[in-house]
């Protein structure tokens, strides 16, 4: 693959060095009857919710830990957050990855997709050369889905999306994605970025307490976003509204002395839609 | 750089409902910016098709040389990059497809534009293109101003009526590219065998969730499916279970659909969930939880154990029909 420093695998194919972009969220199973937004900021208060890594950036952990574990080679999880972000880190190094870096950033709002593609790309360079680079599709807060095809770009990388699993392919790696249709085989002979996408192979295992207490001896490297170098002064979107949709209707229980009543009246309200259309 | 707006799309797709709908939002894009309408076919295109969107098109550009014959995501994003430098938009759009979301971030990278993902509505406000979208996984809404030109934005194609005919058909031209080797490679294509009707573009639509405890239960909703002439979905803990195949997802992550009544079997209602159902005409659901937040979002409801309804509810439909 077009990193050189990888070793080989027993049957020729290559060890995988794989990094695996993570971010902690505001734990998005916050009940919408909980949820207040900060007009100020522009964005969710956080109350009593808890942060929490983001469910697709564990779905692309996971995948690439049965890939370093199928193949060899090494899994780097990375973040760019604040100091609490340590934690997601913390937990994917008890899930068995190998290292972590945390970029922190200011206190200010959540930086936009650019500036975080830009801070990882840097950290990425720092930290070496990866065959395969994993991000999860998008994130359960903003759910923008656009950092890892801007990474892809800073990086100079080719992408595929929507990934499910990724396995040892000869020299490089075969990716199944999906699609709207079903599903396609995707096959690259060098480096990838690929955003990756929830499916059953893929549920994030659970940290084993004998890997917890093995996870506080790995490295896990920090820096202040300043000391990577990277010029933010581009922004490509400002949030100039955010609210929250007041669209609950009011439904209308079917009503019956007994449940053949009560069917008769579900499926007459479904009859007249269904006569409506035709 | 002009007022124009480009449309994206491949044409293994046709000019289908999600094309319509693309088109539809980049014709009111257009009309507010003072510009044009120009679609860019990618792919080996149907005659239908690109009459379809010459018809509703100011200028059509179509590149269907041999190495663009089916989607590969690196060529077809050189071809739509190559294609997009020339026009020198303000806009670009793509629909809510898998070309759509793999190649907006990459396409706004590499003409110097802003990317946004599911836009439900765009509008120009000082000169400046502002998006609307969901956030928090559908409980708050947020408007995005794009600071760099041109906006690159996939949007949800069917909550856009499609575009009006221009009344005289556009000009076709066909653009020769020099496409890079394409680093990645899509060597198989599985299309899944869809039972029944598909569920993107259905007017009725079934779906079930984890409290139908496993595949078995969907085996009767395909049956009340059948006698409605509805589709099948199902919310995303149902198709991590394994229940179902992930094509049948229906939420922020998966389909997002627009029927005109969505039937929710044993189904929460989570607000990513809710966001895949947002632009349907109705809701109804059933559940055994009273409170469950599904409900919060139908018109219509049952509140009993889905067993005890669906079987019932077939048999009553049948003699409705009739």
């Amino acid at each position: 693959m077009a990193s050189s420093g990888h070793t080989q695998r027993g049957d020729g194919g290559a060890k995988l060095n794989i990094l695996v972009c993570v971010k902690q969220i505001l734990d998005p199973d916050v009940p919408a009857r909980d949820f207040r937004i900060d007009p100020e900021r522009m964005e969710a208060i956080r109350g009593g919710a808890s942060l929490v890594p983001n469910v697709f950036c564990e779905n692309a952990l996971e995948t690439a830990l049965q890939l370093r574990d199928a193949t060899g080679g090494s899994v780097t999880a990375l973040t760019f957050g604040t100091e609490e972000a340590e934690e997601v880190l913390r937990k994917a190094l008890a899930m068995t990855a190998d290292q972590a870096a945390l970029v922190v950033r200011g206190d200010g709002p959540a930086p936009d997709a650019l500036t975080v593609a830009r801070v990882l790309a840097a950290a990425a360079r720092t930290l070496g050369e990866f065959d395969v680079v994993m991000v999860g599709r998008e994130s359960g807060d903003w759910g923008i889905g656009q950092t890892g095809g801007l990474l892809a770009e800073e990086l100079g990388l080719p992408m595929v999306a929507l990934v499910d699993q990724v396995t040892a392919s000869g020299p490089g790696v075969s990716m199944r994605r999906q699609t709207d249709y079903g599903s396609d085989t995707v096959e690259t002979t060098g480096s990838v970025l690929v955003t990756i996408t929830n499916c059953e192979g893929n549920v994030p295992r659970i940290p084993k307490t004998r890997d917890v207490m093995k996870s506080y001896r790995k490295p896990l490297t920090t820096w202040q976003v300043g000391e990577l170098g990277v010029d933010n002064g581009d922004t490509i979107a400002e949030i100039v509204e955010l609210s929250i949709p007041g669209k609950e209707v009011a439904c209308e229980f079917v009503e019956g002395d007994n449940l053949d009543e009560k069917v008769d009246a579900f499926a007459r309200r479904i009859a007249e839609v269904m006569g409506a259309i035709g | 750089m002009s007022n124009d707006v480009v449309i994206c799309l491949s044409a293994s797709s046709g000019y289908d409902r999600v094309a319509q709908g693309v088109a539809g939002a980049g014709r009111e894009l257009a009309d507010e910016l003072g510009g044009s309408l120009c679609a860019v076919i990618v792919g080996a295109a149907a005659d239908e098709t690109v009459s379809g969107v010459a018809a509703v098109a100011d200028a059509v550009i179509v590149a269907d040389q041999p190495e663009l014959a089916d989607y590969q995501p690196e060529s077809y994003l050189a071809a739509f990059e190559q294609t997009c430098r020339q026009l020198e938009p303000a806009a670009v759009l793509l629909g809510n497809d898998t070309v759509g979301l793999e190649l907006t971030p990459r396409l706004a990278a590499r003409l110097g534009g802003s990317p946004m993902s599911d836009g439900t509505g765009l509008r120009v406000v000082d000169g400046a293109i502002r998006v609307t979208r969901s956030a928090y996984g559908g409980k708050a809404e947020a408007v995005f101003e794009l600071k760099r030109s041109p906006a690159v934005v996939w949007v949800r194609a069917r909550g856009f009526e499609p575009a009006p005919p221009t009344g005289d058909g556009a000009a076709v031209e066909r653009a020769a590219l020099e496409l890079p080797v394409a680093a990645t490679r899509i060597v198989e294509r599985h299309v899944e065998e869809q039972e029944g009707i598909p569920l993107d573009d259905a007017r009725l639509v079934v779906g079930g969730g984890r409290g139908l405890g496993g595949a078995e239960p969907f085996d009767d909703l395909r049956s009340l499916a059948a006698v409605m002439k509805a589709a099948v979905g199902a919310s995303r803990s149902a198709c991590d279970e394994g229940w179902v195949p992930p094509s049948y997802q229906i939420g922020q992550t998966g389909k997002k659909i627009a029927p005109e009544l969505y039937l929710a079997v044993a189904i929460s209602g989570a607000a990513q969930h809710m966001l895949g159902v947002s632009d349907a005409k109705a809701l109804c659901a059933i559940n055994t939880d009273p409170e469950a937040p599904i409900f919060r979002n139908c018109h219509f409801g049952i509140v009993e154990d889905y067993r005890k309804v669906v079987p019932p509810l077939i048999e009553r439909l049948r003699e409705l029909k009739q």
